[in-house]
């Protein structure tokens, strides 16, 4: 039969697997209202930030780790994870970032030197790894067109009014058990605001990188959209290959004023663990959208391929009439690795839209679900929804899994949903490979077949980078 | 007679089923094998057995093809090598551009034959004739790969992907089936230009009709998983008036 050599296609190995030969400046393993004070200190917060990070511990410490999910994993320890590691000698200069750390970005295929950026499109990029963002690129071209892009620790210094303003609106302090622990020990992450009427002129991005052992990794990233601007923002990630798993629990805000637009995608590649499930990244992440005026949009990407666990459920409030939300998703799921991912929905202005596109992929080991929420609330007059869940399994040991939610209040409110679940037939890889296509090019051009409606989402060049990402992870061939 | 293909006492079955039973073929190059008989001889297992399909398993017997075993060939190898199949169901993959799946397939026979891989303009250039003369519009290449397309642009399809190849021997399972008259007489055309002499046609069928437009050479009438009887042309006529049961074995 034609899975023989399928699993050994979609093994793929983890190509940045790589640590980074640093001295890590690491907070000792626990959790307590001294290990806040101490990342504070560290991030030379003002006292109001200490005070509602320890608000947010006395919440957490109230409340259980949730187990809903169709996750199987054991619960974690909390008090064995450090929860700060910093590069040692964190200076701002660009010269004077450990060159480690710039020959790592480049390896992973980033440049952190602005001369250096080839003409073409222009990409900022805030690099953070473990728990400090080390380098802003392009931070004073964009300062010319009123565009903030630092770090959120340099954003609660110098521009608290919109964080005081801003942070916790769209995803309370309390909001869930790992939005609450993010809440109190969050260390780096992005802060974005376009101010009124202005067109972001470059892509901005964020590339976290864990790279501290026994660490976790609690960013924070918050994005303000004014009235009438538009930016398109971008993350990735990676992470070494380890045998313990690693948590990562984020936090993401975004508020978009009327007529605004938030483009927003995400290239996840986590270390996934092996096929056994030993080490691997465990990720649960809060991101939520709020189009808080009239004709806002939001548009989420996301390509996920890695972590050992994905809890992940960006979702868009459309409160502004006439906003749209959007979600776009690949999620695959190899090796053994589990996913529970999709969107939430909520429709409270008039004639608001939202769009969801999931597409799920399991091979070997892999269990993949959607799990989405439709919530059109009374006010929502003229709401419309249109929703597509497609699985692919490759192979017989994998599973998805499909758990679409539908409230309406609003009886004229359109909905509909489409749920498919194919497999990669025996009769799609005979034709390709009577074509004298191989098996592995074969799989690979079914799957990306099946990707394509998420692909054409994202910006090109995260395209080709999702479509390389995928290959890799799909098809054991070590780029 | 120079013989591009000898299927020996091959034996196959499917699942449990025992399908062919010791068949025996051999192919003439250049020239067009007919390939008849009823419902359930093992005329699509036949087709299936040649390209090794994963539905088939082979219990005895040999095929070569210019000399070479092909039974343990990877599928992909047997195309490369040549080997061409028209499928009766062609299968629908969503997402895949059509033009970009045949370039694909393209390039990687003339990698194989060491030659430069042709790029997006040039095969353009080449695939332009070819839908004209298919009656194929030109959206058709830049749609998913067989999705949603009526089953006579499906057949199209095919035709146009063996006019791109250029296998050697083509093997053209129930191309008749699903056609009304105008494709039929478009795709005939497409296979009669392949018709040089040197390819080798298999024409897997259960009608006489696409006979009318694909003159045979050979008539093999395939029986209960064996090769019954091999005669000219001359045989169709015949069949069609008493049909397979008239038939007396060689």
């Amino acid at each position: 039969m034609a899975n023989e050599g399928l699993d050994k296609a979609v093994s793929g190995e983890y190509a940045l697997g790589f640590e980074i030969d640093i001295e890590t400046e690491t907070a000792p393993p626990g959790l307590s209202e001294e290990t806040i004070a101490f990342i504070s200190k560290k991030k030379e917060e003002p006292e109001w930030m200490l005070e509602l990070r320890l608000k947010a511990l006395k919440k957490w410490e109230t409340m259980t780790e949730p187990h809903w999910a169709k996750l199987d994993y054991t619960s974690i320890d909390y008090q064995s994870i450090s929860y700060f590691a910093a590069p040692k000698e964190q200076l701002d200069s660009l010269d004077e970032v450990d060159p480690k750390i710039l020959e790592a970005y480049e390896k992973l295929g980033i440049s952190l030197d602005e001369q250096k950026q080839l003409a073409g499109v222009k990409v900022a990029v805030d690099a953070v790894v473990d728990s400090v963002s080390v380098k802003t690129t392009y931070s004073e071209e964009l300062e010319k067109h009123g565009v903030i892009f630092c770090s959120i620790s340099e954003a609660i210094r110098d521009y608290p009014e919109l964080v005081k303003k801003y942070m916790f609106s769209v995803v309370p302090m309390a909001d869930n058990y790992f939005a609450a622990l993010n809440s109190a020990v969050f260390t780096d992450g992005t802060f974005v605001y376009i101010p009124k009427g202005v067109r972001c002129p470059m892509e901005l991005s964020t590339y976290f990188r864990i790279n501290a052992i026994n660490t976790g990794q609690f960013e924070r990233t918050l994005i303000i959209a004014d009235e009438g601007s538009h930016v398109s923002y971008n993350e990735g990630c990676s992470a070494p290959t380890r045998d313990e798993h690693q948590l990562h629990a984020a936090v993401v805000e975004l508020i978009i004023l009327k007529d605004a637009e938030i483009k927003y995608s995400t290239i996840q590649n986590w270390y996934p663990g092996d096929e056994t499930g030993k080490g691997g990244i465990y990720n649960f992440v809060t991101k939520r959208a709020i189009c808080e005026g009239d004709n806002a949009k939001v548009s989420w990407t996301q390509v996920e391929t890695g972590s050992a666990i994905t809890w992940k459920y960006p979702s868009c409030i459309l409160k502004g009439d006439n906003s749209v939300g959007e979600f776009y998703s690949v999620a695959v799921t190899t090796l053994a690795q589990q996913a529970d991912t999709g969107t939430k929905m909520i429709h409270i202005g008039k004639n608001t839209k939202s769009t969801i596109i999931s597409k799920g992929i399991s091979a070997m080991k892999g269990q993949n679900t959607y799990r989405g929420l439709v919530k059109i609330n009374a006010s929502a007059e003229g709401a419309r929804n249109y929703s597509e869940c497609d699985s692919l399994l490759i192979g017989s040991e994998c599973g998805a899994h499909t758990f679409p939610y539908l409230e309406s209040k609003d009886t004229q409110g359109q909905v509909e949903h489409e749920a498919t679940t194919s497999k990669i037939s025996d009769e799609q890889l005979f034709y390709l490979r009577q074509r004298g296509i191989t098996e592995e090019d074969a799989v690979s051009m079914i799957v990306h077949g099946f990707c394509k409606q998420v692909f054409s989402q994202l910006p090109m060049e995260y395209a080709v980078e999702a479509k390389a990402l995928l290959e890799l992870t799909l098809e054991g061939s070590v780029g | 007679m120079s013989t591009v293909m000898k299927i020996e006492n091959i034996e196959a079955k499917i699942g449990e089923k025992k399908i062919l039973k010791g068949l025996n073929l051999e192919l003439e190059a250049g020239k067009v094998h007919a390939i008849m008989g009823p419902n359930g001889a093992g005329k699509s297992t036949l087709s299936k057995t040649i390209v090794g399909h994963y539905d088939v398993e082979v219990t005895g017997g040999d095929i070569t093809y210019k000399g070479k075993s092909i039974i343990d060939m990877d599928p992909e190898e047997r195309a490369l090598e040549g080997i061409f199949l028209s499928f009766q169901h062609p299968v629908e993959i969503p997402g895949v551009n059509n033009a970009y799946f045949l370039r694909t397939a393209l390039n990687a026979k003339r990698k194989h034959e060491g030659k430069e891989e042709l790029n997006a303009a040039e095969f353009l250039r080449l695939m332009k004739g070819h839908l004209e003369m298919l009656g194929m519009k030109s959206d058709m290449i830049s749609r998913s790969l067989n999705e949603g397309f009526s089953g006579g642009e499906k057949k199209r399809n095919e035709i146009l992907q063996m006019l791109i190849l250029e296998p050697e021997v083509i093997i053209l399972d129930e191309i008749d089936s699903g056609l009304d008259i105008d494709a039929l007489r478009q795709v005939s055309e497409g296979i009669n230009k392949m018709k040089d002499g040197k390819r080798t046609f298999l024409v897997i069928t259960h009608y006489s009709r696409i006979l009318d437009y694909i003159e045979p050479d050979y008539i093999h009438v395939l029986k209960d998983g064996e090769v019954i009887k091999t005669a000219g042309p001359e045989l169709v006529p015949y069949l069609e008036e008493h049909g397979y049961d008239g038939i007396k074995e060689d």
